[in-house]
């Protein structure tokens, strides 16, 4: 009976569906339009006198003699060199990534087992650090970073990047220790193991659902960040997001934009994917520090 | 657990925090008092039959000298702030006594960077959030609506604009809304006007930053909020219902309030992201009409060929200032809520 209920077509279930369908299209049409486009001429794409031309790929058909192109692509990844920074990404992302979970899952762990009160006080601290915005901490690296030439080299933003995903990676992981009942690794003291033994033997086995969400976080941080690889990178080892940035200055003018709708969606396409695989972890992920307040 | 056993667990973290992010802040605040030095001049005269002639010539070595002596720059004390970069207190004073209206102040008041990122920031961050909120708990009671099949899906669809770089995301939107690109043409079309451009006009670049804005972060407040409808006690909601609420009601008096420290939750995640906002002015290109206080920073820093680095500084701890402020009255409940903790 309740099914039949749940299932009948109210007048607010219609309006409910029209406005999420709505919200859908909004969501996706610019994504679907892009990838589409990227495979056309920049007449076609960038067409003002038609827009189904982008759909159709009429100038397309025209100038290169096929439906689709692989132009752009060919441009931005061999001419440009946009595998580069793709190359740079992968280091960038896998370290922050591996250093970020490291020590996140260490001081996570002490500062939830920890009773005294300057837990609360590092914590509060961390929120404080999480609220500032990234460009603050800029000025102060810059000088620095030059008088000890470690200035435009990938460890230096790795490490960049790892302390500003601090903060966030501790709170999260702080949270979900708290989960983990304290008397799972206090019985393994008692059995005469010392706390690196029990962490070792007792949280690790059981840590990974946590770490992994954490882990997917650090991910997108770091591979979406723009702010600390833009200042704190020289040109050859410039990662993708800012590559796509400087690819507008130069590409523009030369009527190469569609290099940088390659480029777009190139970067695009393995976030598309991320979301597939971890859909049911971000969700969770996104809600665990919600949910506990 | 011991002090020494958390020490070497917290280690590696809190170093890499104190390093990266304390020590950076209290560098930035020196940065802001300090001014680069003037260049050493030299005059020298040259006297022949004719008559003296002065030259002046830049002494680099003695600039170079104190340069190392100082790397810093020269004490300026709270001068860079008070300039006409940041708060521009002479200026202002002047502009209060010669206009005659409060909004020719206003407007003068425009004319100053500071103010003018300030202005966009703190609208941009009012304007998004609450639409943010509103319209992802509207979704998200749309979707906890769907039959089941379309559940997964949806939620897949609406994470993608926010997962999405903030460049990337903003890029693909500017592409589609620029005089030849599929929404800017077609509205050129409908108002048959060829020279309407988004990008001209400052109150249509506004709308276009914070539409960016809400279709970014909206996803987030979506998935919470439908988190947290999964949570709603059923019990509560069939009392309601027998006792007569209509839908609207129920929604009104049962799983508001129920949703309520969600909200709280969204709403001070998303103060914090607003506030920072960035990406989208160098996507859109839209620093003519709209600037933020993060792009300010990183004007100071890469437009000229030496950095500015004092007024990156003062900019920054104008920034910090800020969100200090924002943050304020979490902080204040947070320490209350532990200070209450530890009594009981």
């Amino acid at each position: 009976m309740n099914t039949k209920i749940e299932n009948k077509l109210t007048p607010v279930r219609i309006i409910a569906f029209i406005f999420v369908a709505l919200w859908l299209v909004i969501a996706m049409f610019p994504f679907i339009w892009t990838l589409w486009g990227s495979f056309k001429v920049q007449a076609d794409f960038f067409s003002k006198a038609d827009w189904s031309n982008a759909i159709f790929g009429f100038h397309t058909e025209k100038q290169t003699g096929g439906f689709f192109t692989m132009g752009g692509y060919y441009g931005s990844w061999i001419e440009e060199e946009f595998w580069r920074a793709v190359i740079n990404t992968s280091i960038v992302v896998f370290f922050t990534v591996l250093i970020s979970l490291t020590f996140g899952t260490l001081g996570g762990y002490a500062l939830a087992r920890s009773t005294y009160r300057y837990a609360f006080w590092i914590l509060m601290a961390g929120l404080i650090f999480r609220a500032m915005p990234h460009m603050t901490l800029i000025s102060g690296y810059l000088q620095p970073f030059f008088a000890w030439n470690v200035w435009g080299i990938l460890p230096t933003t790795i490490i960049v990047l790892v302390a500003i995903n601090q903060p966030f990676t501790l709170w999260m992981l702080h949270s979900f220790f708290l989960n983990i009942p304290k008397d799972l690794d206090e019985s393994a003291m008692c059995d005469g193991c010392n706390r690196f033994q029990a962490f070792r033997y007792v949280i690790i086995p059981i840590m990974w659902p946590g770490v992994i969400t954490t882990g997917l976080f650090s991910f997108l941080l770091a591979y979406n960040d723009f702010t600390v690889t833009s200042m704190l990178l020289s040109d050859e080892n410039e990662t993708m997001i800012p590559a796509i940035a400087s690819f507008l200055g130069t590409v523009q003018e030369e009527g190469k934009v569609m290099y940088a709708v390659a480029a777009v969606v190139s970067a695009t396409a393995p976030l598309f994917f991320f979301v597939l695989f971890f859909q049911r972890q971000i969700v969770s992920g996104l809600t665990a520090g919600a949910v506990k307040g | 657990m011991k002090h020494s056993t958390f020490l070497l667990f917290s280690l590696p973290s809190l170093s890499v925090m104190f390093l990266f992010i304390a020590i950076p802040i209290v560098s930035v605040f020196i940065q802001s008092l300090h001014i680069e030095h003037k260049q050493v001049i030299i005059v020298t005269e040259n006297c022949d039959p004719f008559g003296c002639e002065t030259t002046t010539s830049v002494d680099t070595e003695a600039s170079a000298k104190l340069k190392e002596k100082a790397p810093l720059g020269k004490f300026n004390g709270f001068k860079t702030y008070s300039n006409r970069m940041h708060f521009a207190f002479d200026e202002l004073g002047e502009a209060w006594k010669s206009s005659d209206s409060f909004t020719v102040f206003v407007k003068k008041l425009y004319n100053y960077p500071l103010y003018r990122a300030l202005s966009f920031t703190l609208t941009y961050t009012f304007i998004v959030t609450p639409f943010v909120l509103f319209l992802g708990f509207l979704v998200a009671v749309g979707v906890n609506n769907l039959p089941k099949m379309f559940k997964g899906p949806t939620i897949f669809a609406s994470l993608l604009p926010m997962i999405v770089t903030p460049l990337v995301g903003s890029l693909i939107l500017f592409w589609m809304v620029d005089g030849d690109g599929v929404i800017g043409a077609t509205l050129q079309k409908i108002f048959n006007d060829n020279s309407l451009s988004l990008k001209a006009s400052p109150v249509l670049t506004w709308i276009m930053l914070m539409v960016y804005g809400i279709w970014h972060l909206m996803p987030f407040s979506f998935i919470v909020f439908y988190a947290g409808l999964q949570t709603v006690p059923q019990e509560t909601i069939e009392a309601a219902t027998i006792d007569g609420a209509s839908k609207f009601q129920r929604i009104r008096h049962v799983v508001i309030p129920h949703l309520m420290p969600l909200a709280i939750f969204i709403t001070l995640i998303l103060l914090m992201d607003n506030f920072r906002v960035f990406e989208p002015i160098i996507g859109f290109k839209a620093e003519a009409h709209a600037t933020s206080i993060s792009w300010l920073i990183w004007n100071h820093l890469r437009e000229s060929a030496y950095p500015l680095y004092n007024a990156a500084g003062a900019t920054s701890m104008i920034t910090i200032f800020g969100v200090a402020i924002l943050l304020l009255p979490v902080l204040i409940r947070t320490w209350r809520d532990f200070k209450e903790k530890n009594k009981g």
